[in-house]
């Protein structure tokens, strides 16, 4: 293997390390839900989106094959991240958890718990 | 070159997943603990990968996959019975 393939995938690797570690860092010190669900839903989806892509560089040029079940995951990563988010953010609003204080359109909390669309402002 | 730098990832992911059971021992409503294991196991995927990158086989993305798949279907059940009380309906 070339010395230029090897540092191309260290950094994708080293990108997507530091990218779970940016996320799980989030978790830990965001203030509350809300803003937490923010963290592991993108940087850590992101970070293993490059941590797939180098080993996928790394099996294309190692055995000189296309290995598609990194693109399997990844596809499959991408599509139920924001699906289990929204989920989550569901079942919180649905147990009133608590908002930081300045947290905009709080009084949309409401119509949202009781499954109604958000009151328009015309007519 | 590339051993040294999947130790290193593999100890950055290790610092993530002892953060994210931290926010699973604390975190102070049922949502934070349900989005802490989201996270560790999408960590783990992480870490199951660069194991195999390690070993140089490409047996691991079977096992991976199938974590993929069974936890987003565990966090689902999870959402699910929280917001309705029952899983099936």
């Amino acid at each position: 293997m070339s010395i230029t393939v090897e540092i191309i995938i260290c950094a994708f690797l080293l990108m997507g390390g530091l990218f779970v570690l940016l996320g799980s860092f989030g978790l830990l010190r965001l203030p509350d839900f809300y803003t937490r669900l923010h963290a592991p839903t993108k940087a850590t989806t992101l970070g293993l989106a490059g941590l797939l892509i180098g080993s996928m560089i790394y099996f294309f040029v190692a055995e000189q094959r296309l290995v598609v079940h990194e693109l399997l995951i990844t596809l499959f990563l991408l599509i139920t991240a924001p699906v289990s988010a929204h989920m989550m953010a569901k079942s919180a609003l649905h147990h009133r958890v608590k908002m930081v204080k300045h947290t905009q359109g709080q009084q949309l909390a409401n119509t949202a718990r009781k499954r109604q669309p958000p009151p328009s402002d015309g007519a | 070159m590339l051993s040294t730098t999947i130790i290193i990832v593999s100890t950055l992911i290790c610092i993530s997943l002892i953060m994210n059971l931290l926010r699973l021992l604390r975190g102070p409503d049922l949502p934070d603990r349900i989005l802490a294991l989201d996270t560790l196991y999408i960590n783990s995927i992480g870490l199951i990968l660069l194991f195999g990158l390690y070993k140089g086989s490409a047996l691991y993305f079977e096992s991976a996959l199938l974590i993929a798949m069974l936890g987003f279907v565990s966090t689902a059940a999870i959402c699910k019975y929280l917001l309705r009380g029952d899983i099936i309906e």
